[in-house]
């Protein structure tokens, strides 16, 4: 279906990451958000505050991240689609709900405006060193969707995609952006409404006798209800079976938490996405994400002056991680170059991937500010030999 | 003629103990038998006494009890 | 003379009335022999019967704890979330559909505890919920440890030489918080338990009712108090009724003296209509007020 034209702000603007992640939010059909201040994220509730009473919504400030977490998963059962906003330390408080959000199978969005870590390391600095908390962070097995936006303009566009997946998938959606693409100002054309696409809720057409909350048909997705409709269902974050209900054995927790699994795991091709570029015949394929995709990209060009192949791989979707992708290209590549600001975090998982048939190099960076483009070229080089 | 009627679900009762004591009528007491977890549920003793307040459904921690009022086909003349 | 010879006609076919309201093929529950949850649960049934509530819109909240999982035996929506965070969640639910009558059904560890931040800033902010607090003066599910809740002296897991700690006043500190309505009930009142709920449907804003509860395999039995019938008759010996005492007043000790009653019966605007109505009067003609968020 397409977007409600009353939360488009249709027109091209000059805004950062922080305000154009609100606007996809509202472009998606966010109506609810709770929230509480930390920087470099604020920004994005602050403009959904000041947006939504005029478009219909409610936003909340809640007393702490623990309350938001699940604030917005309240909402969602009430009928809206919802979303929090965090960074580092609040990222870290929010883990136990992110691990309910995927439990009860509860479509929603968090947001992480990555900053300098650990603990309250630097608070107005960027990092990315969020990314292994976002897909292990909570306790338990489990399978999220991250995204990591590079610009204004792709805060403003993926977030529309991270609440269309949640939605497809119900599950909690990662939106990985940085302190730089989030305090960043540039161009964003956001469309007119009828050129937006937005994936609605999954609810439920049966009937209350037949309808089973966690029952699936086939496809490995069950269907929704809200509150208030009658179905008088039961949601709960203990194991559980198709009727919702705890049921705690070995049987049904293998069930189910494969299932939490796979719902996303088989549809891996389907939710990757990636940019490339000159991948054919590279030598040495550079793996970036986020504003160091940017960083890269003059290093890529200032090593393709120098005569050498380079390729450039961009993450959009950093999880689920695209290990076929990697697997294939590793096949064909002499090396991958990893450019993140962290100490290595999703080389890890390229290195993983690649299984040892091409060789990879970590171009890390404590955080706090962007690469030297240098750092990451002379890299470049060193893997061409 | 008892205003009331007791109903047990024998099945459910962990003979707490509650219903034999709070009934304001005295009409329950624990029984010599079990259910099949080994408790001895209540039962009624004095049935004529029962004004079917449901007190005991009230009290019943394991919804193993709840009297109803009684009418007489006809009615009362 | 017995049963079988009078032709009777039972007002409601034989069935509890709480029935209707259980998902009955969950039921025999978890809870121990005496433990009062399940008392309070024909409280609460006799309540939304007796306010001829519409059941559609009721949706009910837990959290972790031997109290929270009466989310999983009554037959309405109902959600068993996190440890302490029923209040924010049943917020988002209530915020998200006014429409809503969103009750909190919840231990003292859960509310007081983990939860302590958000029941405050719930009664702060007066968000209309209905918070049913079932305090057994312990955290029963995980084997008996110190609540805020446990009394003086009071032999847990976790003080094995006993409480030493002061415990709280939980009406006294939701009236300081902001609650409209703060009652304080045993498992001995179910019919006053049951009235105090119905009053609570009928009031707008953030309502609060406890329920002191025994807890015999644990509470009682390391503090040699007896078993839950032990406790119960301690309610009915102990307890005094005083429908408006200062809350300050009210404070519990493992065998003293239990005040019962409705303390705090006070209106405040609750927190939706100070947002709407903040709206209206900032943003004239450009607010639009949020109904149903039903997203399709």
């Amino acid at each position: 279906m397409k977007a409600d034209p009353r939360g488009v702000l249709t027109g091209i603007h000059f805004m950062d990451g922080d305000h154009a992640c609100c606007e996809g939010a509202l472009a998606a059909g966010a109506r609810f958000a709770a929230g509480y201040p930390i920087t470099p994220s604020t920004e994005v509730v602050e403009r959904f505050a000041s947006r939504v009473p005029t478009v219909g919504g409610t936003f909340i400030q809640m007393e702490d991240e623990l309350a938001a977490s699940i604030t917005l998963q309240g909402a969602v059962w009430g009928g809206a689609k919802a979303f929090t906003v965090t960074s580092g330390p609040g990222f870290s408080l929010m883990m136990e709900h992110i691990g309910y959000a995927v439990m009860t199978e509860t479509p929603c969005v968090f947001v992480d405006v990555q900053r300098g870590g650990p603990s309250t390391g630097l608070p107005t600095l960027p990092a990315q060193s969020d990314m292994f908390q976002a897909r292990w962070g909570s306790h338990g097995d489990y399978e999220i969707i991250a995204l990591c936006p590079n610009s204004p303009q792709e805060c403003f566009d993926l977030t529309i995609k991270a609440f269309n997946l949640a939605e497809e998938f119900r599950v909690p959606v990662m939106f990985m952006m940085d302190e730089v693409v989030g305090h960043m100002t540039e161009k964003v054309v956001i469309p007119p409404a009828d050129q937006i696409d937005v994936t609605p809720r999954r609810h439920t057409h049966k009937s209350f006798e037949d309808y089973l909350p966690y029952g699936t048909n086939g496809d490995q997705v069950p269907e929704m209800a809200h509150a208030g409709e009658g179905y008088k269902f039961h949601v709960t974050g203990l194991t559980h079976d198709e009727r919702g209900y705890p049921n705690m054995t070995p049987q049904v927790q293998d069930k189910l938490v494969r299932r939490l699994q796979s719902k996303i795991r088989d549809a891996a091709d389907r939710i990757a996405l990636f940019e490339e570029e000159q991948i054919e015949g590279a030598d040495v394929v550079v793996i970036s994400y986020g504003i160091t995709s940017r960083v890269a990209q003059r290093a890529i060009e200032a090593a393709r002056d120098q005569g050498l192949c380079v390729g450039k791989l961009r993450l959009i979707t950093a999880w689920p991680f695209p290990e076929q992708k990697i697997r294939e290209l590793a096949a064909n590549v002499k090396a991958f170059v990893v450019p993140e600001l962290n100490l290595g975090q999703m080389v890890r998982e390229v290195e993983r991937a690649a299984a040892g048939q091409a060789k990879t190099f970590a171009v890390s960076h404590a955080g706090g500010g962007v690469h030297n483009p240098n750092d990451i070229l002379k890299v470049i080089v060193e893997a061409s030999r | 003629m008892a205003k009331g009627r007791v109903s047990v679900v024998v099945e459910r009762c962990k003979a707490c103990g509650f219903c034999v004591e709070f009934c304001p009528s005295h009409v329950l007491a624990l029984s010599s038998a079990f259910n099949s977890k080994g408790y001895h549920p209540p039962h009624v003793v004095h049935p004529e006494k029962c004004s079917g307040c449901d007190l005991c459904g009230m009290y019943c921690p394991d919804f193993a009890i709840f009297a109803t009022k009684v009418k007489t086909a006809g009615g009362d003349k | 003379m017995s049963d079988s010879l009078l032709s009777d006609i039972l007002n409601n076919d034989g069935v509890n009335p709480v029935e209707q309201f259980l998902r009955s093929d969950r039921i025999p529950h978890i809870w121990c022999p005496g433990c009062g949850i399940g008392t309070t649960v024909n409280s609460f049934a006799r309540a939304l019967i007796e306010s001829k509530i519409d059941l559609q819109s009721l949706a009910l909240v837990s959290g972790i704890g031997c109290t929270g999982r009466v989310a999983g035996y009554v037959q309405l929506d109902s959600f068993h979330t996190t440890h302490g965070r029923a209040i924010p969640f049943a917020t988002g639910l209530k915020l998200a559909n006014p429409k809503l009558n969103v009750v909190v059904y919840s231990g003292d560890g859960d509310l007081s505890a983990i939860g302590g931040n958000h029941l405050i800033h719930a009664a702060r902010r007066n968000i209309d919920l209905k918070v049913i607090c079932v305090n057994n003066l312990i955290y029963a599910m995980t084997g008996g440890q110190t609540a805020p809740t446990t009394p003086d002296d009071s032999i847990t897991s976790t003080n094995p030489y006993g409480v030493f700690e002061p415990s709280f006043n939980l009406p006294q500190l939701v009236e300081a918080a902001g609650a409209v309505y703060v009652a304080r009930w045993t498992t001995f009142h179910v019919r006053q338990l049951a009235r105090s709920i119905g009053e609570a449907f009928q009031k707008k804003g953030f309502s609060f009712i406890e329920v002191i509860s025994p807890c015999p395999t644990l509470y009682q039995r390391r503090n040699k108090l007896g078993d839950g019938l032990d406790a119960m008759k301690y309610y009915k010996e102990k307890s005094k009724v005083r429908h408006g005492a200062p809350t300050s007043e009210v404070g519990l000790t493992m065998t003293g003296e239990i005040v019962v009653g409705k303390f705090v019966d006070r209106d405040r605007p609750d927190y939706q209509t100070l947002m709407r109505g903040q709206f209206a009067e900032s943003l004239g003609e450009r607010f639009v007020e949020q109904t149903e968020m039903v997203c399709s």
